[in-house]
Order: C-alpha cells, then sequence, then structure tokens
C-alpha cells in the first residue's frame, strides 16, 4: 500500500512536470509561428519592404 | 520551462541573426544589389511593377529590361498591380546603413521564430541537449523550412518571374509542414508503415506541384539568378548551423 502511494505521488509530479513542458513547448512553438508568418509571409507593404532582402535571402517567396 | 526555452531561443535568434546579416553582406546581399539593377529604376518603385512588366517587356521586345523602355514602364505603373501587396507610396528602407539595419532585424527575428521551434521541439522530445544535437534538430529546421519548399519553387532573384505570390506562399507553407510532418514520422515511427507514410505526406507537395508561372524568362541574367539560389541555400545551411548549436547549447544552460 505504502509502495503504491509512493508510485502515485511520483507518477503525479512527473505528470505535473511534463505537463508544464508541454505548455511552455507550445507557447514557443505558437510564438515562434507566429514571428516567422509576420516576418515572412506578411502582405503589408511597409513590412514588405522592411523585411525584403532577408525574405530574399531565407528563399521565401516575395514578389 | 518558459524561461528556458524563451531564454534559449532569444539569445540563440540574436546572435545567429547578428552573424547571418554579416555573411549576407558578403554573400546574398550583393547578388540582391545586382539584380535589382535589372529591375529597371529603384527598388520600390521597381517591385511594384516588375512581374507584369517584365512579361510585357519580354514579348514586345524579347531583351532584358533597358533604359529605353522608361516609357513603357511609367505606364505600366499606373495601371496597378491586382494581387500585389506594393504601392508606390510604402515606405521602405533607404539604400545602405537603413537597410542594412532593418534586415538585420528581420534576420534577429527570424532567428528567434525558428529557435523556439527548435526549444520547443527539444522540450517534446526530452532527454540531455547539447550543441551537437542541436544542430542534427537544426538539419531537419533546414530541410523543412529550406531544401522542401526549394524544391518546387526555388530562391527568387528579386525580378524573377514567377506565379501569384498567395499561391506560392500557401504552397510553401504547405510544403514545410508536410516536410516536417514527413520527417518527424520517418525519424520517430517505430514501425515500417510509419515510415511509409511519413515519405508519402514529404513528396505529397511535390506530387501535386508548386504554382508556376505561364511563361518563364525574366530580366535577370539566368547566371545572376542561378548563383543566387545557390548562395541562398548555402546560406540557410550556415545559418541554420549556427542557431541548432546556440540553441542546444543555451537550452542545456538556461535553468527550467
Amino acid at each position: 500500500m505504502k509502495t503504491r502511494n509512493t508510485t502515485t505521488t511520483a507518477d503525479q509530479a512527473y505528470l505535473a512536470n511534463r505537463t508544464q513542458t508541454l505548455a511552455a513547448a507550445l507557447a514557443a512553438a505558437v510564438f515562434g509561428s507566429f514571428l516567422f508568418l509576420a516576418i515572412g509571409f506578411a502582405h503589408s507593404a511597409t513590412v514588405h519592404n522592411a523585411t525584403h532582402d532577408a525574405r530574399h535571402a531565407f528563399a521565401l517567396p516575395c514578389h | 520551462m518558459f524561461r528556458k526555452l524563451f531564454g534559449a531561443a532569444f539569445a540563440a535568434g540574436i546572435i545567429a541573426g547578428l552573424l547571418i546579416t554579416g555573411i549576407q553582406q558578403v554573400t546574398t546581399t550583393p547578388l540582391i544589389l545586382h539584380a535589382e539593377e535589372y529591375e529597371n529604376g529603384g527598388h520600390d518603385h521597381a517591385a511594384a511593377v516588375q512581374s507584369d512588366y517584365v512579361i510585357i517587356q519580354t514579348k514586345l521586345f524579347s531583351t532584358r529590361p533597358s533604359a529605353g523602355s522608361e516609357t513603357l514602364f511609367l505606364a505600366h505603373s499606373n495601371s496597378g498591380t491586382e494581387g500585389h501587396d506594393h504601392d508606390d507610396e510604402a515606405w521602405a528602407p533607404e539604400d545602405g546603413l537603413e537597410r542594412t539595419v532593418f534586415t538585420l532585424g528581420a534576420n534577429i527575428t527570424m532567428g528567434i521564430a525558428f529557435a523556439l521551434m527548435l526549444t520547443a521541439a527539444f522540450a517534446v522530445h526530452g532527454g540531455e541537449m547539447s550543441g551537437r544535437r542541436g544542430v542534427l534538430w537544426a538539419m531537419g529546421g533546414f530541410a523543412m523550412f529550406t531544401l522542401g519548399p526549394n524544391l518546387g519553387l526555388p530562391p527568387e532573384v528579386p525580378g524573377s518571374m514567377a506565379a501569384e505570390l498567395g499561391a506560392r506562399q500557401m504552397w510553401w507553407l504547405g510544403c514545410a509542414a508536410a516536410t516536417g510532418i514527413g520527417l518527424c514520422l520517418m525519424v520517430f515511427g517505430r514501425k515500417i508503415g510509419f515510415v511509409v507514410l511519413g515519405i508519402l505526406i514529404l513528396i505529397a507537395p511535390h506530387v501535386i506541384g508548386a504554382p508556376h508561372p505561364e511563361e518563364i524568362g525574366g530580366g535577370v541574367p539566368p547566371e545572376l539568378a542561378g548563383h543566387f539560389a545557390a548562395a541562398s541555400i548555402v546560406v540557410a545551411a550556415v545559418f541554420w548551423a549556427m542557431l541548432g548549436w546556440l540553441s542546444g547549447t543555451f537550452y542545456k544552460r538556461f535553468e527550467a
């Protein structure tokens, strides 16, 4: 009984840690994608002109 | 955990963005500037009308843009270009230092964006990280964001002819996503079925085919366009290698 309790606590700690890790990873991936799309794909003429050379250098569709 | 992922990504992105801007200054940027000379006139002006202009000019003169066709250029520039996001009055950085500074900003932001995707992948995968393992992950990013899409839509030098922008962007993003998903299935799929599925997903965008213009023959010399295509892929490889090593190293060092 005691062993089972210990295991459950360890499992819960692992699960909490894993959930936190996945939440942080999701936030990083979403924010990273947003930045990438804004810099590389936004249709605004101003953004396009500011990022023009970087878009070409990264071989993104530009004009 | 948030601090570890975002801290490592920002540090790696800023350093890689700074370094790649220096490398671009002696590799891709001179080629972009050289190509723009063939676009006839200043950049922001030429960019607004270049695609349609080159088509008309190719049909009428069968020569590359020259100063003698200025009248056609100006006349065409008033007709508007549907599907383009350019217009003659839009702000653009001044050539020289200002333009370089904006390119630096864009490179750093792009570096942070890709590094965030890398650190997210490190965290989901788990296990020990190091600079070397970071480079391995970054090669996946290089395949996803450079090699895959570039097979269908090769790097464009300013002034090259291409299909409608929105369609190319959609194909590009779809191809990057398919390459990423396909590679993950091939690398992490434990059964042969997953590997085969990964290969099928990876090649699907290429079977569908990237959007291409009905005719080709832009005003930029093919030698220049070819050199730029090769240079931009090499520079992207260097960028991803640096970003991967930096992301892996900072990820290992930063506290959770």
